[in-house]
């Protein structure tokens, strides 16, 4: 469980026709759907584990763990996308990922496989409602019935407020004064 | 793969380069002060600055930064003709040669940023280093700017990092020159480009640099009197405008741009990458003996674990004690690592002072003792600042001009001394000088004037000198000298806060002053009190606690506006339940029953009410921000025995956000 998947393990069908460029993904269930997000990213798969919760935080940040002497931030994704949490059982688990030099840990309900992507069959997001928030989704992936959301990492982290804030700032640019 | 890397050694050139540029400042200003007072030494001194720029130009040319190798070619063959007495080395050339020595030092701080290396100083430098080089005579009777008309000035003006940090406003120094001349906005540039998104701004780092235009004949000095405090911590560059009606080529505006140019790079030093260290041999072999001892005692342990019998249990506790002691010394040889002699700060003070000399005209005699005090590299990084300020206080408004001196019975040469020492488990660095000292009748008007004290009210010296950290307190006394200028105590008192440390001040009218700093050793490692709240843990730094005691339900009273207060030691304290701050489920709400814990919050005491005390120990700090994100109330996290995270509390922050908690 402890064990970060080996990006060899698997074969790589270089044979595919016209094929785009491979982003393999680690996938997860989270209330049945299945979600990805860049194996390359991923740091560490641990088991569920007790954490210390940190005040003034909104509820889906659950605390921060103790990776190797770097205190890293954990969410609940199940709470960040408005999904109800029942609890956390031994298939629970924290995949632990890297955004820049940022570690933060995401909590899902279980682990499920690698997925080979070709980035040209990545389809875009379709208004999905109010069932999912999509905001954090970069894109679908999947074969036949098969469908993955690919998880915009960076977005997840940011806080909310930021997010909005950033919208309001209109960008800047060096002004030249007339004398 | 036939090709070396040579960017792996990069660090190293820069390392060395800096290192030889101080080697250089040294020997300048030992050669000033020897054309002062001749002496034999002067060869080997102009021999011992070609050395510098020597190798700086071969690890340059090496690495291919050719304008910094082309800078110093020819600063070496100007340094050449010197050594072979060809040239004199007067007091005119030295300065010319600390400029050279400051211009290079930015050169190598932009050739590490990556970004143009050559700018408009090292380019005027240059070429008149080429001059000099070509024609000695011309250069010599090149005609002074000074006795040009002067129409005004062109200021260039980009803030560092750490402008805003330490206090200074670029509005107020806008303010303040626009006294002296039609103040001009030419260009206002964006540093941060392309602007940061919210989560990652910090508005404590400039976003803006400006090219302004000074009208009217106005002294230089005068203008460098305004950017005297951020010296340092800005780029400068102030260029004459001549007064274009005269018929004035512009062509002298190159050279005297070199002069006016502002000593760049200084404190670029302290960049904020992760750098290096360099560790002396000794420590790095005492660090391989304690491994060496952990890994027997492993061994040992593990030996006594596979066969394991109950007449052993003797054996095992003595091999754990054994483990228990080696992880000590580990510990403390790995932090040893860290501590650097105080040296690397002192050093940079011959220079200030002789600077600040020459532009005040006061005689200063500075004393350094106990440069080979140790402190942690991170202390070491941020102590400089408060240092340069009150280094500067001290000469500007501490040390009196010569004149006043020999009236007051003193010595023409001011004395400042540096001082620093270990005292148990802390640094402490003093700065004292014998000049006129905290002069009370001026210190007592403004503190009036701004309402801090009531008219006719008693003082002794220490609540006297304690007015002086009050914020918007400025030091300045003299009626002609420009209020407004540089930062107040109160800052650089905060600044020593956010180290975990004081300043005070001693100070006897017409002797002089005394500022003392002390700080903690290292930032990495607090004792604090692990207190339950709860079924959280809570660690209180133990510096900030005066003490713990359990309260009866009876002595808490409630006052208007929903606070608590309780009687302690004559005082009535406001009492801050952590629970409510930090929102935890399950705590003690019952007054008697958990303990309250008397913290001191930036001079403020108030009580902590937690659950109960759990034990003291010495814990590592952990930043929450490195990858999340600042806390209010948290000031970072540490590793529990169990391997978990327990959070640091940041005394200040909780009883702010309490405060601010019964204000809405």
């Amino acid at each position: 469980m402890a064990q970060p998947p080996s990006r060899g393990n698997r074969p790589v069908p270089k044979s595919e026709p016209e094929a785009g460029k491979l982003v393999q993904q680690l996938t997860f269930i989270l209330a049945g759907e299945e979600y990805g997000i860049d194996i390359l990213s991923v740091r560490e798969i641990r088991a569920w584990s007790k954490l210390t919760r940190i005040p003034q935080t909104p509820a889906y940040v659950l605390g921060v763990l103790n990776l190797r002497g770097a205190i890293v931030p954990v969410i609940d994704l199940r709470l960040r996308f408005g999904l109800p949490r029942e609890g956390y059982d031994s298939n629970t688990v924290t995949v632990v990922a890297a955004v820049g030099n940022r570690l933060f840990g995401v909590v899902a309900d279980s682990v499920a496989d690698v997925f080979n992507a070709y980035e040209d069959r990545i389809k875009p997001v379709p208004d999905l409602g109010a069932v999912v928030d999509t905001r954090f989704l970069k894109g679908l992936a999947g074969d036949g019935e098969r469908m993955i959301m690919l998880l915009d990492l960076e977005r997840l982290m940011r806080p909310e407020e930021a997010e909005a804030l950033d919208a309001a700032m209109p960008e800047i640019a060096d002004v030249a004064v007339a004398a | 793969m036939g090709t070396v890397d040579l960017t792996q050694f990069h660090q190293v050139f820069y390392d060395e380069s800096l290192e030889a540029l101080d080697g250089m400042e040294e020997a300048l200003l030992a050669l000033e002060h020897g054309v002062q007072n001749p002496g034999a030494d002067a060869p080997e001194r102009v021999n011992a600055i070609f050395r510098a720029a020597h190798s700086i130009k071969g690890g340059a040319a090496t690495f291919g930064f050719n304008d910094l190798a082309a800078f110093t070619h020819v600063l070496e063959s100007l340094l050449d003709e010197i050594r072979s007495n060809r040239r004199a080395a007067d007091e005119e050339m030295i300065e010319l040669l600390l400029q050279a020595g400051d211009c290079m030092r930015g050169m190598l701080t932009r050739t590490r940023a990556g970004t143009p290396v050559a700018d408009l100083t090292s380019e005027s430098l240059r070429a008149r280093f080429a001059a000099m080089l070509g024609n000695p005579a011309a250069a010599a009777a090149s005609p002074q700017a000074s006795e040009l008309p002067v129409a005004g000035w062109r200021i260039h003006f980009r803030p560092r990092a750490n402008l805003l940090r330490s206090g200074n406003d670029p509005l107020r120094m806008f303010r303040e020159l626009a006294r002296y001349g039609a103040l001009v906005v030419k260009q206002v540039q964006v540093l941060q480009q392309p602007r940061p998104a919210f989560a990652e701004l910090d508005p404590t780092a400039p976003m803006l640099a400006w090219e302004l235009e000074l009208h009217g004949d106005i002294k230089r000095r005068d203008v460098e009197g305004v950017f005297e405090w951020v010296e340092g911590d800005c780029d400068l560059a102030i260029e004459l405008l001549h007064d274009r009606r005269a018929g004035e080529v512009p062509q002298d505006a190159a050279p005297s741009a070199a002069q006016d140019a502002d000593k760049p790079g200084r404190e670029a030093g302290a960049h904020t990458d992760a750098g290096s260290i360099r560790v002396g041999i000794g420590k790095v072999d005492a660090l391989i003996d304690m491994v060496g001892e952990l890994v027997i005692t492993q061994s040992m342990l593990g030996n006594i674990g596979e066969h394991f019998s109950m007449d052993r249990l003797g054996r095992l506790q003595e091999g754990l004690a054994q483990l228990e002691r080696t992880t000590r010394e580990l510990q403390d040889s790995v932090m040893r690592i860290r501590m650097l002699p105080i040296a690397a700060v002192f050093n940079r003070f011959p220079r200030l002072v002789r600077d600040l000399e020459h532009r005040l005209g006061k005689r200063v005699r500075l004393e350094l003792r106990g440069e080979t005090t140790e402190v942690d590299k991170t202390v070491l990084e941020k102590i400089g600042d408060p240092l340069v300020h009150l280094v500067r206080n001290a000469i500007d408004h501490g040390l009196e001009t010569p004149a006043a001196r020999v009236a007051a019975g003193k010595p023409e040469t001011g004395v400042l001394r540096l001082e620093a020492r270990h005292e148990d488990g802390y640094v402490v660095v003093e700065v004292s000088d014998d000049g006129g000292g905290l002069r009370h009748g001026p210190i007592i008007a403004k503190a009036v004037e701004l309402g801090l004290v009531s008219p006719g009210q008693e003082l002794d010296d220490q609540e006297i000198a304690e007015l002086i950290f009050q914020a918007g307190f400025s030091t300045n006394k003299e009626a002609t000298d420009l209020s407004g200028r540089g930062v107040g105590m109160d800052v650089v008192r905060r600044n020593v806060r956010d180290l975990g440390g004081s300043v005070n001040v001693r100070s006897r009218e017409g002797q002089g002053s005394t500022f003392t700093i002390v700080l903690p050793l290292t930032l990495a490692i607090i004792d604090g009190l692990t207190t339950a709240v709860g079924g959280e843990r809570y660690i209180i730094p133990l510096v900030s606690i005066v003490e713990s005691l359990q309260l009866k339900a009876r002595s808490v009273r409630h006052v208007a506006g929903g606070g608590e207060v309780f009687h302690f030691r004559e005082e009535w304290l406001p009492l801050v339940r952590l629970h409510e701050v930090f929102g935890c489920a399950g705590a003690e709400t019952a007054v008697e029953r958990g303990i309250v814990v008397v913290v001191d919050a930036g001079g403020r005491r108030v009580g902590l009410l937690v659950d109960a005390l759990v034990g003291q120990q010495q814990v590592v700090i952990k930043s929450l921000e490195a990858h999340y994100q600042r806390i209010e109330g948290i000031s970072g996290a540490t590793i529990a025995n169990d391997g978990g995270v327990a959070l640091i509390v940041d005394v200040d922050g909780v009883v702010r956000a309490s405060a601010r908690r019964r204000a809405a």
